[in-house]
């Protein structure tokens, strides 16, 4: 499988502040988060894919294509999102998103059968007569969307899409990146601090800070790895229930006040676990499987 | 229609070359700028004085309406170099004031509204978004400046004696250079400014500014320091000295006319500076 991003000693500097240190990783998720606080360099790193910001060092290569070399090819492939506000002045939604069409390269009547069908896709398909300068931010949020993605991108860079949303605007938002990472042969990085966007679309992560790579994560495999614990809750006392677990080759370690954390070896189930504590006629007060979430993930990082 | 119920699709179908984006802006520029009725009328206001050159040139050629108008062949005054002079100054004027007019919305929209990540994220250099724009300003300022010459220069090479052809060939060459030379200037000049000058208004401003103030500037200059070269801070005055010398025509300017072609363009040199230095997806802070 190609790579998404193939990062090669990359260095970027504005001035001499050294934004970007030596990054090198090797992406291939379907969904990338790019996270990180302030200023660690998430922005930075998209302008340099983009041939924004030319390295210093280094290079990277977007889906096989040289950020030195092809910016062209590059920019052919992916669609952008930007942060802030952009758009063009008096245009309806329609001409906007059927003019950035167009220089992507497609032909006038595509581009505009394309914007229509893309403004509807995105939700803005009645408002899509409107100047793009009059619609609201979770609007202009959704057109910049449209634009993004009018010319069918393989890669989709979104910077801060939920940025500004409030609740209902957002989850629209993540369900048309979830939809479009599971509906086409489409990659997506997703540049946020908001941590539970990330948890909610990314397969794989890739913390930032201070310019440098702090944590790569896969998020699928460490959900797969985290079904294996579980936390359960019991009202107090145990029953025995602790050692019957022991005894079927669970790891099992008290936590106290009737808490235990366990690891399920391959052969076992939960309903295991569930048929133990009915034989002792002991009430589960709950059952979790435990995984370290992205915030735990991104706070360790942060801590190193 | 409800939001969940299309599916993304991606495109699959060919691409336009490469070479016809730039004029992309142009159209959709158009789009834009032919809705403002001020424009059109501008425009139309324009074109009076070609007609009447045209007018002009028809009546000094035809006998019945001389005799009508009682005018012997040959008083009328000459269609030549000094005609086409005028002529050049009279449409440049105009090409000035539309250059204000259109020129402060060519550029600082994309910048106030954040549009220039959006050209640049897509294969589109910034050579191009340049282009486009320079093409959208030229082709308006062509229609009243060097088409409008060169089609009187045609109506009077068309109905003129044959010899006029002969002795004028140069001519047809004056008038397409010096408007030209005009247009790319004004639309230089006025793409940098609007590039900086993100207010429209103030852009216009600064785009009047720099003639008139060059020239009062200039002139200033010469009083005080008793010197002709005061007159370099006037531009439309180095571009009146071209014209001269390409129409042949006596002007009262000590200038010399390759110190005017080089005040021309260390202008639209210092103009693609300032949009080379301003046209950037973004700005980066040091």
């Amino acid at each position: 499988m190609q790579p998404v991003l193939d990062l090669a000693s990359l260095c970027v500097r504005f001035g001499k502040r050294e934004i970007l240190r030596e990054l090198s990783i090797t992406l291939k998720g379907r969904v990338i988060g790019l996270l990180g606080p302030n200023g660690a360099g998430k922005s930075t790193l998209i302008q340099s894919l983009l041939g924004f910001v030319p390295p210093s060092a280094g290079t990277a290569r977007v889906l096989g294509h040289d950020i030195r070399h092809e910016m062209r090819a590059i920019r052919t492939l992916v669609g952008y999102m930007p942060e802030n506000d952009a758009f063009i002045a008096n245009l309806s939604g329609v001409s906007f998103v059927r003019m950035m069409g167009e220089i992507s390269g497609l032909p006038p009547e595509a581009a505009l059968e394309r914007a229509h069908e893309v403004l509807f896709y995105v939700g803005l398909g009645e408002a899509r007569y409107r100047p793009v300068g009059t619609y609201s931010l979770g609007m202009k949020q959704l057109a910049k969307l449209a634009q993004a993605i009018v010319h069918g991108p393989r890669l989709l860079i979104l910077d801060e899409p939920t940025n500004g949303l409030d609740p209902p605007a957002r989850h629209r938002m993540l369900t048309l990146i979830r939809d479009m990472r599971d509906s086409a042969d489409m990659h997506i990085i997703l540049c946020s601090h908001l941590l539970r966007d990330v948890e909610e679309t990314c397969d794989e992560v890739l913390i930032l800070k201070q310019g440098r790579i702090a944590h790569h994560s896969n998020l699928e495999e460490e959900r797969k790895t985290n079904t294996r614990f579980v936390d359960i809750d019991t009202p107090g006392q145990d029953a025995g229930l602790a050692d019957a677990l022991r005894a079927i080759g669970c790891e099992c370690t008290p936590a106290g006040a009737g808490r235990f954390r366990i690891v399920l070896p391959p052969q076992l189930e939960l309903r295991d676990i569930y048929r133990l504590a009915a034989e002792r006629d002991l009430p589960l007060r709950r059952v979790n499987y435990r995984r370290d979430t992205l915030e735990e993930i991104f706070l360790k990082a942060m801590e190193t | 229609m409800a939001i969940y119920t299309r599916s993304y699709k991606p495109y699959l179908g060919p691409l336009t070359p490469r070479s016809t984006r730039p004029l992309i802006l142009v159209r959709y520029s158009y789009t834009r700028l032919f809705q403002s009725k001020f424009l059109v009328l501008a425009l139309a206001l324009s074109a009076c004085y070609p007609l009447a050159c045209a007018a002009f040139i028809y009546i000094s050629h035809n006998q019945v309406l001389l005799t009508l108008f009682r005018q012997q062949p040959g008083t009328f005054p000459k269609v030549d170099g000094g005609f086409f002079y005028v002529f050049s100054i009279v449409q440049g004027a105009a090409a000035y004031l539309l250059t204000a007019l259109i020129g402060p919305g060519l550029v600082a929209p994309d910048f106030t509204n954040g549009a220039m990540p959006l050209y640049f994220s897509r294969p589109f250099s910034r050579a191009e978004y340049v282009l486009g724009k320079l093409f959208t300003l030229m082709c308006l300022l062509s229609l009243v400046t060097w088409i409008p010459g060169v089609l009187l220069y045609g109506i009077q090479a068309s109905i003129a004696p044959s010899e006029w052809l002969g002795d004028n060939l140069w001519l047809g060459r004056s008038i397409f250079l010096s408007l030209f030379v005009w247009t790319i200037l004004l639309s230089l000049l006025a793409l940098a400014v609007s590039a900086w000058v993100k207010w429209r208004i103030a852009a216009a401003a600064v785009i009047l500014g720099i003639f008139f103030a060059g020239a009062g500037f200039g002139s200033a200059i010469n009083a005080v320091m008793r010197t002709s070269y005061g007159s370099l801070l006037n531009l439309s005055g180095m571009m009146h000295v071209v014209w001269a010398g390409m129409f042949r025509y006596d002007s009262d300017t000590d200038i010399p006319i390759w110190l005017a072609w080089l005040v021309l363009l260390a202008t639209a040199a210092a103009s693609l500076w300032l949009l080379s230095r301003r046209v950037r997806p973004f700005e980066v802070t040091k």
